[in-house]
């Protein structure tokens, strides 16, 4: 098989697509916000509680999508539970430039090499898009409006 | 007892020389493009006929009086007249060019339908149009307070006359209807359905940018009030498409647009329009495609049509029965009236991880909901992964789509 394509569908990804972590409504959601790519129609809603210290408490998910969107959206609520806002914005920064195939500066190893599973994507640019909806998502969310990703 | 003969029609030799850009390699494998119901590629033809006009005879139409303009005007109205001829229609002045499918609807949603409804009037369509014949009836709830009156499809995606002719009500103004559906293949009874139309009053737009390329439309056997052309899937330039209409409707409609070539006569005061087809055609027109466009109707139309389509349909039949094994793919959209249009969605597989592998294996596809949303919620899909075939399609194309989804099925399922 092709490289890029071994490495974009690796089994970490197919694993969070296939097993989606914190899927499913929160109760005591304190932020939500939906995302939707008009593009394949897919949708993202995430769920945040965030507590009075600015940490993020509990976070999940709900949608449909594509594995690249399902595994990028497990693999971020898997990583965001517990962390700060402020921390969860350095995260997506770093985030985004990873998937355009640049250096993601400014993470610690043990992130970089967590998010690195979704690196390949960046030999895919028709699929960027995936994998970053529910990043914005949930920043949409913390700042309490709708996402939308074209 | 005789033996079974095959068809007897000649077999259809697939014009692969004619069209360059299916010889090149994608990702190192052999191209096998069955995306051509988003866009068809153009041959040779086409190409060299707009080149050919640019560089020798080109300049603006129905303004100077210089040669360059009278030959590029004489071109430019000889190509009205080829689509005149491909739809049949009974005078070239019915035949206004736009830049595509999308904005002959707009056209004659804005300036024929949006000036007679009254709030509560009534819009017939059929859940399986591309929401470019859908926005524009919705504008005209959101406007002018129009209702959308939706017809279904049969779970195997036929369209039946009778469900049109049950959703016709007294208060009905249009009927907008597919000719052939951009995700499901399905061909609509047009004849049926404009008859029952016609026999409460209500005109007919039909939407041709599929059927017009693989059905051959006679707009007058048919007796559609408007048909929808664009360029780029009948093999031509993109920009370019063409709405036919009824003398007595373009008459009573009011133009969309205002600019140059569409008046008679502009004082400070008062205008007056020119009449149609110019009344529509504000502001530089696409010229050099509609040549091109004129080319391509010339090399589509000097094939044999039917053997075409049997082309196109044994491909449709040869994939269905490749795929029939794989117990993980539902077809969407069976009808037995069905152009040569392959949609599925595959078990664990979303369509864009689908056509992601199938790309990289050099197979195009188109995958998503094909901008016709309100049939994948009549599905209860997301989206499908499409195959759709073409002239040039062939059965090499078939099984590297075939062999394509089996590795997709070893990745993903």
């Amino acid at each position: 098989m092709d490289d890029s394509l071994r490495e974009l569908y690796q089994e970490v990804i197919l694993d969070h697509s296939r097993h989606p972590r914190h899927f499913g409504p929160l109760d005591h959601a304190s932020h939500t916000g939906e995302g939707h790519n008009p593009l394949c129609g897919d949708r993202v809603k995430i769920y945040l509680s965030v507590g009075d210290d600015g940490r993020i408490k509990d976070i999940s998910f709900e949608g449909r999508g594509c594995a690249i969107s399902q595994a990028s959206a497990s693999l971020m609520t898997d990583m965001l539970a517990g962390r700060t806002v402020a921390e969860a914005e350095t995260l997506m920064g770093g985030f985004l430039h990873l998937v355009k195939g640049e250096d993601a500066g400014g993470l610690d190893a043990d992130d970089r090499d967590r998010l690195n599973v979704m690196a390949g994507v960046s030999a895919f640019p028709m699929r960027v898009k995936c994998a970053t909806l529910a990043w914005h998502t949930m920043k949409s969310a913390l700042e309490g409006g709708v996402a939308k990703t074209e | 007892m005789m033996a079974q003969t095959k068809a007897t029609s000649p077999a259809f030799v697939p014009p692969r020389g004619d069209f360059e850009i299916l010889a090149r390699p994608v990702h190192g494998k052999p191209l096998a493009y069955l995306d051509s119901a988003a866009s068809a590629q153009k041959p040779r033809r086409v190409l060299e006929a707009m080149e050919a006009f640019a560089t020798s005879e080109y300049a603006n139409v129905h303004r100077g009086v210089h040669h360059l303009s009278a030959v590029a005007t004489q071109r430019y109205e000889e190509a009205r007249e080829t689509v005149r001829r491909f739809l049949g229609a009974r005078s070239a002045d019915e035949i206004v060019f736009t830049r595509n499918g999308t904005e002959a609807i707009n056209l004659v949603a804005s300036s024929w339908l949006a000036p007679r409804i009254e709030p509560g009037d009534e819009i017939v369509l059929t859940v399986m149009e591309h929401h470019s014949n859908i926005v524009p009836w919705h504008f005209l709830r959101e406007r002018d307070g129009a209702v959308l009156r939706w017809v279904d499809v049969a779970d195997d995606g036929s369209l039946g006359a009778a469900a049109v002719a049950e959703a016709i009500g007294p208060r009905t103004k249009l009927v907008a209807v597919t000719h052939m559906s951009n995700v499901l293949g399905t061909v609509s009874p047009l004849k049926a359905i404009i008859a029952a139309a016609h026999a409460r009053g209500v005109p007919v737009l039909v939407d041709g940018c599929q059927g017009a390329v693989h059905e051959v439309v006679d707009v007058r056997e048919l007796d559609a009030d408007f048909y929808v052309i664009t360029g780029h899937k009948l093999y031509g330039p993109t920009g370019i498409g063409a709405l036919y209409a009824k003398m007595a409707h373009l008459k009573a409609m009011r133009p969309m647009l205002g600019g140059g070539e569409m008046i008679r006569e502009v004082t400070r005061d008062k205008i007056t329009y020119a009449d149609p087809p110019a009344r529509f055609e504000a502001g530089t027109p696409p010229i050099i495609e509609s040549v091109g466009l004129a080319a391509a109707l010339d090399y589509i139309t000097a094939f044999d049509r039917a053997a075409v389509k049997a082309h196109e349909l044994s491909l449709l039949s040869y994939a269905r029965d490749a795929v029939r094994p794989f117990n993980w793919l539902r077809l969407v959209g069976d009808a037995p009236a069905k152009g040569a249009i392959l949609s599925f969605e595959a078990e664990g597989m979303h369509a864009h991880d689908l056509a992601t592998i199938l790309d990289r294996e050099g197979v195009a596809v188109r995958a998503g909901h094909h901008c016709a949303q309100p049939l994948m919620d009549r599905f209860g899909v997301v989206s499908t992964t499409r195959a759709s075939f073409a002239l040039y399609s062939t059965r090499e194309d078939v099984e590297a789509l075939v062999a394509g989804l089996e590795k997709a099925r070893k990745i993903l399922g």
